[in-house]
């Protein structure tokens, strides 16, 4: 069992399991909604300088999603 | 008639199957949010004749933002829905599936890139999910076509879904988990080349590196089209062929009013630029001077938007866009804006924010010159040298920064971050590319041309009753002031509502120096937009937003105007 940390600090390449979203209800839905959901594996492919977003892989799709948003994503590390 | 309505997520091919069901052309690209508003067609299904509607993509029937709530808008008009699903994205999908099937429409499904998802490794069980939905589940191939007869023919099995009934949010998700369980297999896949530059163009050290590449040679790509078909087709055709038929017309019509409004002043040589008739400066611009950039632009960018480049660029661009009260989707509404601000107030729809769209469209408005404004200030200018059409375009970049940073600052309201979707890297076809280029090649004719008439045949009229005259008069003493520019010069301002790339060519008979056609074509490109973009402006920002976004423009054309004045042409 890995730590839970949220999403924003976890390192690039590194897997990890969305255990869990925060935030308002139309802003999980729409997580879940482009396919950020709990227990699915997800990997940071990249992540912008000064505060910018990350870019995000679930199920070999990518999406782009902002660090604030980020923040509230909590994921457990696999490492 | 019946009322037929596409929908689906964004970027999963909706309007490619709306031009293969309709023959109807629409703009399809490979980024979502293409399609902002809904296009109608019609097609024959069994003798009967049915209306197509293309809507735009949405996530779930709770908009996030107003393309999406036209998608909901359109639904309400449905009596049949085609779902059209991405079959490599069936699970995240079939959300808006099930909810378009509980509320008891009678849909049919498309399961589109079909090909795509073999080739990764996806297999989908298209009769389980049938069995599975309770209504008939096609798979289609929509950019080769594959799969859109058996589409077509099964429409009329349509039906609300006696499998699926209305459940809260969480159970639909465990729905969707047992359905994808029955339907779906997923081959492990190994990193391919398009992954590997996937990752390249998005990782910001590699990525902006590629980024500054791409945008410059899209740039040589714009110009070196646009230069060839004016040196080898254009030049020669109106120089050769064009003008001794003009000037044989001029001696057969004789001096008079006639002559003035189709071919200009008579006894003055004719000059396709500064003449101003209907046969001359009318034809001329649009065709000769405009349209060889217009082909130039538009292939550079259906290229750029059919690969799938802009979304990576939007991420890489999103933290300058948030210092501008904007995320990285900005970059949309500017690209297209670079070709004809309509386009580019429209895609503004796609923000989620009234603050963000009110910002990218008054930025859009006041920095942001379309190719045809653009085209003649390379035109005008770049026999001075081409640092004083670099000195225009600096100008205007500085200004979209400035501008952004002091609008973010005092316009209330939140600036939602980047939520966005990146599509996989396609190849583009040759085949899309030039139709779409051809598409809005066509659109800047039709557009262009009508207004172009129209602003020379009013210049010619209001000529004739002295009004300009007397508003360049009355002007002068402002414009002197303010520009350091003749009070002629409002003249081109006017005329700069109906059409810009007239406008910029009005300034050549003035007479006047390099700094001060420097001021000029900055002044006309901030002060106010067209009459086209401002009719879509009023739309997408109501009147109040469109009176506060015009003070804006006005107030910053004047400073601006008057900088430049001090630093090119001192006190």
């Amino acid at each position: 069992m890995g730590a839970e940390i949220s999403l924003s600090d976890l390192s690039p390449g590194i897997k990890a399991t969305i255990v869990a979203l925060h935030g308002g209800h139309g802003f999980q839905r729409r997580l879940r909604t482009m396919g950020i959901r709990e227990g699915k594996t997800i990997i940071v492919v990249a992540k912008q300088p000064f505060g910018g977003p990350l870019v995000l892989e679930v199920d070999g799709k990518r999406t782009t999603l902002g660090r604030g948003m980020a923040r509230r994503i909590l994921v457990r590390w696999e490492g | 008639m019946k009322r037929i309505v596409l929908m689906g997520n964004p970027n999963v091919g909706k309007s490619v199957v709306f031009s293969r069901l309709t023959g109807a052309n629409v703009i399809a690209s490979n980024y979502p949010g293409t399609t902002v508003d809904f296009s109608r067609g019609r097609m024959k299904l069994g003798g009967e004749t049915v209306e197509i509607i293309d809507a735009p993509g949405t996530y779930s029937l709770e908009p996030s933002n107003r393309a999406e709530e036209v998608a909901l808008h359109m639904l309400q008009e449905a009596d049949v829905v085609i779902n059209v699903v991405d079959a490599t994205n069936l699970e995240r999908n079939l959300y808006l599936t099930l909810e378009l099937l509980e509320r008891g429409i009678p849909v049919i499904v498309a399961l589109n890139m079909w090909d795509e998802a073999r080739h990764v490794g996806i297999h989908v069980d298209e009769r389980a999910l049938e069995e599975l939905l309770g209504v008939p589940v096609v798979p289609t191939v929509a950019l080769t076509g594959e799969g859109i007869k058996a589409l077509v023919s099964r429409i009329s099995e349509a039906r609300p879904s006696d499998r699926i009934r209305p459940v809260t949010e969480d159970e639909r998700w465990v729905t969707i988990g047992a359905i994808i369980k029955q339907v779906e297999r997923v081959e492990h896949r190994h990193h391919t080349l398009w992954d590997r530059i996937s990752d390249m163009t998005i990782t910001p050290l590699t990525g902006i590196p590629v980024a500054v590449a791409v945008l410059l040679f899209a740039f040589l790509l714009v110009r070196l089209i646009g230069e060839t078909l004016i040196t080898y087709v254009l030049d020669p055709f109106f120089n050769s062929l064009y003008l001794p038929l003009i000037e044989r017309l001029s001696e057969w019509l004789g001096p008079g009013i006639l002559h003035s409004i189709l071919i200009g002043e008579y006894g003055t040589d004719i000059n396709f630029i500064e003449s101003l008739g209907l046969l001359t400066t009318g034809l001329y611009v649009p065709l000769g001077a405009v349209l060889p950039y217009i082909i130039g632009f538009y292939f550079t960018l259906s290229i750029l938007e059919d690969t799938g480049y802009l979304p990576r660029l939007a991420t890489l661009m999103d933290t300058v866009f948030h210092r501008l009260g904007m995320h990285g989707y900005g970059i949309v509404p500017l690209f297209l804006g670079l070709g004809c601000n309509v386009p580019g107030a429209l895609a503004v729809r796609n923000m989620e924010a009234k603050k963000q769209r009110f910002i990218s469209a008054t930025l859009l408005a006041i920095a942001v010159p379309c190719m045809a404004q653009t085209a003649m200030v390379f035109g005008i200018l770049g026999p001075y040298g081409f640092h004083y059409v670099v000195m225009v375009f600096f100008t205007l970049g500085i200004l979209y920064l400035v501008v952004g940073i002091i609008l973010n600052r005092f316009i209330p309201g939140e600036s939602p971050e980047i939520f966005l979707e990146i599509p996989p890297y396609r190849r583009p076809s040759i085949r899309a590319v030039a139709k779409k280029t051809w598409m809005r090649i066509r659109w800047f004719l039709g557009d262009a041309i009508p207004y172009l008439f129209l602003g020379v045949f009013v210049v010619n009229v209001l000529y004739v009753v002295g009004f300009l005259q007397w508003l360049g008069d009355v002007l002068s003493p402002f414009m002197h002031m303010a520009f350091g520019l003749p009070g002629e010069a409002s003249i081109a301002l006017i005329i700069g509502f109906l059409r810009k790339d007239l406008a910029v060519g009005m300034l050549l008979p003035l007479g006047l120096s390099a700094a001060q056609l420097v001021i000029a074509a900055t002044v006309l490109t901030i002060y106010f937009p067209c009459i086209a973009t401002f009719t879509v402006l009023i739309k997408e920002l109501g009147i109040k937003g469109m009176a506060a976004s015009a003070s804006i423009m006005v107030a910053t054309a004047v400073t601006v105007g008057f900088i430049l004045r001090i630093i090119l042409l001192g006190v």
